[in-house]
């Protein structure tokens, strides 16, 4: 292993060997309240990192501050070793897609991607031919150079936008949730382009979201956002297998949270759910079981499971090649899922026992 | 109200409802402004158009026919076309002073002022409650030899103020201080229409500021400046109280001349005529101004 690796604190999660960009308690305040409040963060040269977190959290707040548009009330923005704190926008060797886009609708599709270079006075045909090259990268066709770009559809403009983000051939790559306006289809194969264009460029990114399933499709390592501070950070598995605590495994997805006591026996009964319960890992006397609903399974007896409850099936969805079930247990509601070949549905309203093994269950204190 | 005649209801009703129903539910809503504008700006149209072909000096308009009117004004001894010209030339250069002047406050409006900037609004509109002729003259009492600018210069021992009044140059201020509103608006209008992001894209793809400004604000504000320009040029060429009044005279404007033919000369024909050179003039200039507009884009509907 090399020695880099060696001394990083978190070297699974490493991806690059040195940070090309480090926040160190980069703090922004409107007024008296903080939206963003000290965040400290490396990132690694080339990585896809992506911040998630609920609106309101902060997170574009950060992005702005990173791309220049907003200066930090306190901290530091330090790229490849130096403070770029007051350094504006046009002067860094980033670009942001904004989450509008932002495109100029009085200009052609061409134009807009070779405007950076427009803007930096690059000879007319050394520009159009890099805009050219950029548009066969985003797979726009050639003929679309000379056509407004408000013609374009919505998935060809997200492309105009990005090739447009690479034209001055920026160290980073800003992304403020632009493919949000997208319909659900779009969305999904974009998500993968541009995590493809990632792998083929190399360049780092860093892209924000509210949304789980674009962190987890596209990002080496996702930092989750809550109230202006990154709550964690992680591999899109670290988050979604061993969340730090209950808002970060509930923001990562659907879960079954019971809150847990500790016993005398050291097995852990809940106020949610009748039973007791193995725990894995469990340290504090008081916390909140999360169980991801395709850990909870559908039981045959007792003895399938460590930790069992009764519960009735209150309805059925089925979510293509998975089919989920809500059940109740008392005022508990459980939400669990399985694979269609798993075994026959069982009938509404139907008596089950369902279940989950320790190791699959995650214990967060708060 | 008196019961409708049975048959007359289930016969004539239905009729007169399909026919209408020809008409687009958009083209009914219009018929108020077509009455409007057929009374009101067409009828007056045609008298003048009617007029201008009518024997010089005579009323009988649409029963003589003759081109004597015209061929008065377009005949080379004829002086009146240096009174168009300095129409134009006031009108043209109050548009361009208008432009530089209101650009900024414009600015101010759509982007700095923030919450303050319906107050400063208002202060814009404020003179308009005053009637046009009243604030000329108070500009008169401002100017004027003894006046509030010469009195005050003397009081404070200087020389007094400069002999500014009655001249050329008091007529383009006059203009330029009475049509200021008619290009504010609307090109405040344009600058907001203009996108903070787009300008913060520009910024952040290493366009500095004057580069924003000539690709992307200035592009973008352009059918707001433009429908102020021609608002206030059409209206500039039609003036004739800052001539009369802070020009006192100094300069007859086309206006001017055409009034005169209506009332002291009593030649409605060449007023006619003249009149209907100039709103020739003024709408083969507003037509391609109009091209280039993009009326859409402005009410922001794209």
């Amino acid at each position: 292993m090399k020695p880099a690796r060696a001394l990083d604190d978190d070297a699974a999660t490493a991806v690059g060997p040195a940070p090309i960009l480090r926040l160190d308690g980069v703090t922004k305040r409107f007024g008296a309240a903080a939206a963003v409040d000290g965040v400290d963060l490396d990132v690694r040269d080339g990585e896809f990192l992506t911040i998630v977190g609920p609106s309101g959290c902060g997170k574009t707040t950060l992005l702005r501050m990173l791309a220049g548009l907003e200066q930090p009330s306190e901290g530091g923005i330090v790229l490849r070793g130096r403070v770029i704190n007051d350094l504006p926008p046009n002067r860094r060797p980033t670009c942001l897609v904004f989450q509008s886009l932002a495109l100029f609708p009085h200009r052609t599709v061409g134009e807009n991607i070779a405007f950076p270079l427009k803007m930096r006075g690059v000879a007319r045909a050394a520009r159009e031919a890099r805009a050219r090259d950029l548009m066969r990268m985003m797979r726009l066709p050639d003929h679309y150079f000379a056509r407004n770009v408000m013609r374009c559809s919505g998935g060809e403009r997200q492309r105009v936008a990005i090739a447009r983000a690479f034209a001055n051939d920026p160290e980073i790559l800003f992304f403020d949730e632009p493919l949000s306006a997208l319909d659900y289809k779009l969305k999904k194969t974009l998500e993968k382009e541009l995590k493809d264009i990632h792998k083929e460029t190399g360049k780092t990114f860093i892209y924000i979201t509210h949304s789980l399933e674009e962190a987890m499709v596209m990002s080496d390592r996702v930092a989750v956002m809550r109230a202006g501070r990154i709550v964690q950070i992680g591999t899109p598995e670290e988050i979604y297998t061993r969340p730090v605590n209950r808002f970060v495994a509930e923001f990562m997805g659907e879960v079954n949270v019971l809150g847990a006591r500790r016993r005398a026996d050291g097995l852990y009964d809940s106020p949610d759910a009748p039973g007791a319960f193995r725990v894995a890992n469990a340290a504090a006397p008081t916390g909140f079981i999360v169980v991801r609903p395709e850990f909870l399974r559908l039981l045959s007896g007792r003895s399938d499971a460590e930790n069992v409850i009764e519960a009735e099936i209150y309805n059925s969805y089925s979510l293509g090649s998975r089919q989920q079930y809500r059940v109740r247990a008392g005022d508990q509601t459980l939400v669990l899922e399985q694979s269609r070949a798993a075994g026959p549905a069982p009938a509404l309203d139907s008596r089950v026992l369902v279940g989950w093994d320790s190791r699959d269950g995650i214990f967060v204190e708060e | 109200m008196a019961a409708p005649d049975a048959t007359m209801h289930g016969d004539a009703a239905p009729r007169a409802e399909r026919r209408l129903q020809v008409l687009s539910i958009g083209a009914r809503c219009a018929i108020p402004v077509y009455v409007l504008l057929a009374l009101g700006f067409l009828a007056p149209l045609v008298a003048i158009v009617g007029f201008s072909f009518a024997t010089p000096r005579g009323y009988d308009a649409f029963q003589t026919f003759t081109l004597a009117n015209y061929a008065g004004i377009l005949d080379p001894a004829n002086t009146v076309w240096v009174s168009f010209v300095r129409s134009l030339v006031l009108a043209g250069l109050t548009v361009a002073i208008l432009a530089v002047v209101a650009y900024p406050i414009a600015y101010g409006l759509a982007r700095v002022f923030g919450r303050r900037a319906g107050l400063v609004s208002l202060l814009f509109v404020f003179p308009l409650f005053v009637s046009e002729n009243i604030r000329l003259y108070g500009w008169v009492l401002f100017f004027i030899k003894g006046g509030v600018l010469d009195g005050t210069l003397r009081w404070l021992g200087l020389p007094g103020g400069p002999e500014f009044l009655f001249s050329p140059a008091a007529t383009l201020f006059g203009m330029v201080y009475v049509y200021l509103p008619f290009m504010l608006f609307p090109m405040t209008l344009g600058l907001s229409t203009v996108p903070a992001d787009l300008i913060e894209a520009g910024r952040d793809m290493g366009a500095s500021r004057l580069q924003i400004w000539r690709e992307i604000e200035l592009p973008l504000a352009m059918p707001g400046i433009l429908i102020g320009m021609l608002l206030t040029f059409v209206l500039a060429v039609g003036a004739v109280a800052e001539a009369k009044v802070l020009g006192g005279q100094s300069i007859i404007v086309i206006t001017h001349d055409i009034e005169i033919a209506f009332t002291y000369a009593q030649n409605w024909p060449l007023g006619s005529a003249l009149a209907v050179l100039l709103t020739i003039l003024v709408g083969v200039l507003t037509f391609f101004g109009i091209a280039r507009l993009d009326l859409d884009r402005i009410l922001g509907r794209r």
